[in-house]
């Protein structure tokens, strides 16, 4: 029996996703895999056809922050639940991938000492506990998915069980990540406080700069991406999304029709908070840099952000709305640096009055579809 | 309905094809002795406003059951107590004779066998008709269950069975937020019924509802009686009349009179709470 779940799973997987959804993965695909690692590598430097490292980084940055707001949309647009810290797990993952890659300097640091700098620096002889086991690649993969899970699994615990919701539940996450910011901050937390961890130099020994290993990042993170997309189709369209939207809808008709709704929030909590992490992680090497700020407030609400700008329970709207907001985050942060916070403001007001549903909502509407 | 239960382990085939599993799993309703619902000196206050004051009341295993009585009697009250959602402060529910409902949840005794309706409608608006029953349908209700669960014939069946039965065939494929006010009433008994429970809970099932759709109603809660112990909150005399069975008077609290709709009718004491006010 358990086999014949399992065989049927790929299919199903499969058909979760609709044809024009699969058309449009094949396509990205094809851009992602083939045409922009070929132009990058192949085409020479100074040719019009050649695409430059700068685009292949900023394209795999917006691709982590898709997967976090494809997560994001997961517990939000389908679970009713909004959390403002979801930065948290990014930067968690991050940091648990960035103690890989310090360890992975080794002696070519500016101390050139087998501790990381920061802790020369601070006059450390030897490596915390938690440290222990870092130099291995997949003991720092385990920890990019368990750290983040376990403290969601716990948090997520505590909440749902006390039956936190809406507005607090979504204060509450804010000072979560706030207090972890100040927590990663001091110099005595072992993470390198204010200044994070930077200066990588290799990742399972290749140079972190090479164009050959930002194209196999680029490459991976794309099909992370599409995994995600994949994997989220299948759960909101199985009777666990349902189960999940009926929550959202009319918590108290669940229970009473003998659901206990506190594992279901759980799951879609803690699935969430590791997609995050798993970006967070992918992240950290393709930017060269993990510290603090990204776990600070703004960032988190700037997540959620996205997703309104793309279109709550979509899915593929967060993707948009991740792209969308990042790109006019590029553009305007260097041509107007300062107003960019009063224009996320105002989008955000903009959208949630004038189009709810988002950017995909507002595209159905005109396409005469009908509403989701 | 065992098909609708996608459980791996394929073991107890007796016990599913039975549909038993889920009880002998969480503890068998015993109503052995002919009583489903005990519910003995029930105490519950709301900033010291008594809502229910040492309320005792038995509902026979098959029993159609009527309670009435003026705003503010505690009906309400009453039927958030046997559904967990309100705690009291001193006396005993019991359900058969085994499962104490003052310590188990909400989602617990919905999966014990207690359906409940609320005043209001209550269904899945964004879901359409056909996927609020489904997820009513008495199956496993665990997250992993629902991860891989698939419709099997039979469930498709019941369903089926179930919208001819409160008429929404038409509207299988429709949101439910689109319905009537009626055939949401409808939906929501559904969905009740779909649960397969031992003792289902109305509280106001025709408030709202046209004379037509009223009769149709009651025909179709007096056609449960006897499969199922049901238990009624209402107002409408014409109504209760018309379900017939017995009936029990609230009035602050507590059990005012009982017995036929004629004799409670001409007891003086709910002449008197109902006319006296």
């Amino acid at each position: 029996m358990e086999l014949a779940i399992r065989r049927q799973l790929v299919p199903r997987l499969i058909g979760a996703t609709p044809r024009a959804g699969w058309v449009a993965l094949a396509a990205f695909g094809l851009v992602a895999f083939v045409i922009l690692p070929a132009l990058h590598l192949l085409a020479p430097a100074g040719s019009r056809l050649h695409v430059s490292g700068y685009v292949i980084t900023v394209g795999g940055k917006i691709m982590c922050y898709a997967i976090v707001a494809v997560a994001l949309d997961l517990i939000w647009g389908y679970g009713g639940i909004l959390s403002l810290g979801h930065g948290l797990f990014f930067a968690l993952g991050g940091y648990a991938f960035g103690m890989y890659l310090m360890r992975s300097i080794g002696r070519e640091g500016v101390y050139q000492a087998d501790l990381p700098d920061f802790m020369v620096f601070l006059d450390w002889k030897s490596l915390p506990w938690y440290w222990r086991g870092t130099d291995h690649a997949p003991w720092a993969f385990l920890l990019v998915v368990a750290v983040p899970a376990l403290l969601a699994l716990v948090f997520g615990l505590f909440a749902f069980r006390s039956r936190i919701r809406g507005v607090y539940f979504s204060i509450i996450t804010q000072a979560l990540t706030f207090a972890a910011m100040l927590f990663f901050f001091r110099n005595e937390t072992g993470f390198g406080g204010n200044n994070g961890f930077t200066d990588f130099k290799r990742i399972m020994g290749f140079s972190v700069t090479a164009p050959a290993t930002r194209v196999v990042l680029f490459v991976l993170t794309a099909a992370m991406l599409a995994a995600t997309l994949v994997a989220t189709r299948y759960l909101v369209r199985s009777k666990f999304g349902r189960i999940l939207t009926a929550i959202r809808d009319s918590e108290s008709r669940v229970m009473f029709l003998g659901y206990d709704p506190l594992p279901y929030k759980l799951f879609a909590w803690t699935v969430s908070a590791v997609l995050c992490a798993v970006a967070g992680a992918l992240y950290v090497p393709q930017v060269g840099i993990i510290n603090p700020s990204e776990m600070s407030p703004g960032n988190s609400i700037e997540i959620a952000i996205w997703v309104a700008v793309g279109g709550r329970g979509t899915l593929v709207g967060a993707v948009i709305g991740a792209a969308l907001v990042n790109l006019a985050k590029s553009w305007f942060t260097a041509a107007f640096p300062e107003y960019w916070l009063f224009f996320l403001g105002l989008l955000f007001i903009l959208v949630t009055r004038f189009m709810p549903e988002g950017v995909v909502g507002l595209g159905r509407r005109l396409l005469g579809g009908r509403p989701a | 309905m065992s098909a609708a239960r996608l459980s791996p382990g394929g073991g107890g085939s007796v016990l599913e094809s039975a549909g038993m599993v889920h009880v002998a799993e969480r503890g068998v309703l015993d109503a052995s002795h002919g009583v489903i619902l005990y519910l003995e000196g029930i105490t519950v206050s709301f900033d010291g406003f008594r809502a229910l004051n040492q309320l005792t009341l038995y509902v026979d295993k098959g029993e159609l059951r009527c309670v009435i009585g003026p705003n503010g009697a505690g009906k309400t009250t009453m039927m958030d107590v046997i559904t967990g959602k309100t705690r009291p402060e001193s006396g005993t529910a019991f359900f058969g004779q085994t499962m104490d409902l003052t310590r188990m949840s909400e989602a617990e005794i919905a999966h014990a066998g207690i359906g409940r309706k609320f005043q209001k409608p209550t269904v899945f608006e964004r879901h359409t008709v056909f996927e609020n029953l489904e997820l009513a349908l008495k199956a496993d209700r665990r997250v992993r269950a629902s991860l891989f669960a698939r419709l099997g014939d039979d469930a498709r069946d019941r369903i089926a069975e179930m919208l001819r039965f409160i008429r929404l065939a038409e509207e299988a494929d429709r949101p439910a937020g689109l319905l009537s006010h009626g055939q949401k009433q409808w939906l929501e008994i559904g969905m009740l019924l779909v649960q397969e429970p031992q003792l289902l809970l109305l509280d106001e099932p025709v408030a709202g509802m046209s004379d037509d759709e009223t009769e149709r109603t009651a025909e179709l809660i007096a056609s449960l009686a006897g499969k199922h112990s049901v238990v009624v909150v209402e107002h409408d005399m014409e109504f209760i009349a018309r379900l017939g069975g017995k009936v029990t008077v609230l009035d602050e609290g507590a059990v005012l009179a009982e017995g036929t709709l004629q004799a409670v009718q001409g007891d003086p004491r709910v002449v008197e709470v109902y006319l006296g006010r």
